[in-house]
């Protein structure tokens, strides 16, 4: 079996947690469960945040106030954490945290 | 399995609305978000024809979104306003830069003119300056108290009829908490008016009262608003962070919380034998104060002459009392409690906290805004009409 591709974007001021960079290609290792968003949010804290997890993570979801969409639907539609990713998923995490 | 949208049955939902739970699609949400602020419009009587409004603008996602609704809006139902943005800058080296980039952007994609003014134009000072001379302990202090006057100092420069500033629901829901984990009664008491306006002053609104962050935040993403965000690089993660963090916390599990905490606020009555702070005016700058001098006189006094900590809340100790009885520096009450929170929304537009009243005349010598004739002491304030003023 190969890698999960999937497409991250952080916004909104999330950004600034993970180097700045707005969109990050990423492959998942294979593993025999499917992924779900609650691992994703696991492999972000522990592969891509540079600073200050706690402005990301709290407990095993995103911390309360950022947004997430998968393909430009708010994942409070889809299930949230034990949504299941697909291949060539979008997903974005929005901060409202971060004034302008 | 796309959930179907709850409102028009046809499309697929994208979002699932935090006040009221539905799920919608793209176009019944951006139709539900609209209706409601026109609404909240129309209801409170924001505007009246002629009308001009200056929009807080920061280039962040509330003020971004604000001034795309105000365009459409009163296109749309034809309020007859004349708009435009109205940007504070901090002078802070980096932290403005991009966002009045994104201002500007604004004002070219939406065809409403913009006017930035400067910590530098309204008061003499730029926050990079303040800093150097006080150091970054107590910086926000200063920040906080200039961005509250500056948007009314800002508009009575301009001479217009209206400010609108982007405050959501969440901003003040958590500004009633605030005022309660603070005490602070006399705020508590008028932090939810939708406007604010005293006899002189300019009257300031609130249209993104009933509106969720959360539904600004995905209206300038499926709009593809052009918004920039940022934190403040003087900023300490302070009382108000906490404060957030709780609200965000409870919405997540009760998503009407914001909404209560609000509907709280605008029933709350005051026993009648609890005291209030008398409000008075400045006798400097005209700008309410329930002291002789208001918080920002106070601060800029301290400033010019070189003593930049009179009226930081550590005047106590050493021969700082008698400075402060030596210049007649009565400071006013202790706002913001030198905290100013992790999010500076700028432009003056919020920190979320109930901003005072302006009572703006303009003594057109200085940038106190006295209703008198002439400021007391004219030599410690800026000359408005030195050459580097932006010309309006």
């Amino acid at each position: 079996m190969s890698e999960l591709r999937i497409h991250l974007e952080f916004s909104g001021g999330a950004e600034l947690l993970v180097g700045k960079t707005k969109h990050h290609d990423i492959a998942l290792p294979h593993q025999p469960h499917p992924w779900s968003l609650r691992q994703l949010i696991a492999w972000i804290r522990d592969n891509l945040l540079k600073e200050r997890a706690e402005l990301f993570v709290t407990g095993e979801s995103v911390r309360p106030g950022i947004l997430v969409l998968v393909n430009s639907t708010d994942w409070e539609l889809l299930g949230q954490l034990d949504y299941t990713l697909q291949p060539n998923d979008h997903v974005i995490f929005i901060s409202t945290l971060h004034g302008g | 399995m796309p959930v179907e949208c709850t409102l028009c049955h046809q499309r697929p939902a994208v979002l699932k609305r935090p006040k009221t739970s539905q799920a919608a699609c793209k176009e019944c949400f951006f139709q539900a978000v609209e209706t409601e602020v026109h609404q909240t419009i129309v209801t409170h009587g924001l505007f009246t024809r002629g009308d001009v409004v200056a929009i807080g603008a920061s280039g962040g996602k509330d003020s971004t979104v604000l001034a795309y609704l105000m365009k459409t809006l009163n296109e749309r139902h034809d309020y007859g306003l004349d708009l435009f943005l109205l940007s504070i800058d901090e002078g802070i080296t980096g932290y403005r830069d991009d966002s009045l980039e994104t201002v500007r952007r604004n004002e070219r994609q939406y065809g409403i003119p913009l006017k930035i003014l400067s910590y530098q134009d309204l008061y003499g000072w730029t926050m990079d300056r303040i800093v150097a001379t006080i150091g970054r302990r107590n910086n926000c202090t200063f920040c906080g108290v200039f961005r509250r006057q500056a948007l009314d100092r800002g508009a009575a420069m301009l001479g217009v009829d209206k400010i609108v500033t982007g405050h959501n629901a969440d901003d003040i829901a958590e500004t009633v908490l605030m005022n309660i984990l603070r005490g602070d009664v006399a705020r508590l008491r008028r932090c939810t008016a939708i406007t604010t306006s005293s006899e002189g002053a300019i009257p300031r609104s609130k249209p993104f009262k009933y509106t969720y962050e959360k539904e600004i935040v995905m209206y300038a993403y499926f709009k593809k608003l052009d918004y920039f965000s940022t934190e403040c690089v003087y900023s300490p993660n302070a009382y108000r962070g906490h404060a957030r963090t709780y609200l965000k916390d409870l919405e997540r599990i009760r998503p009407s919380t914001i909404i209560d905490i609000i509907h709280s606020g605008d029933s709350l009555a005051v026993k009648g034998d609890v005291k209030m702070p008398v409000q008075g005016t400045c006798s400097r700058c005209g700008y309410i104060s329930s002291q002789i001098l208001c918080k920002a006189c106070v601060l800029l006094e301290g400033l010019n002459r070189g003593l930049p900590r009179v009226g930081i809340g550590k005047a106590t100790g050493g021969n700082m009392s008698a400075i402060v009885k030596k210049y007649g520096l009565r400071e006013e009450e202790e706002e913001e409690k030198g905290e100013d929170g992790r999010r500076h929304h700028g432009g003056g537009e919020g920190e979320g906290m109930e901003r005072r009243k302006g009572e703006m005349g303009g003594c057109g010598s200085c940038t106190c805004d006295s209703k008198k004739r002439t400021c007391r002491d004219p030599s410690t304030l800026l000359d408005v009409t030195r050459p580097d003023r932006p010309e309006f």
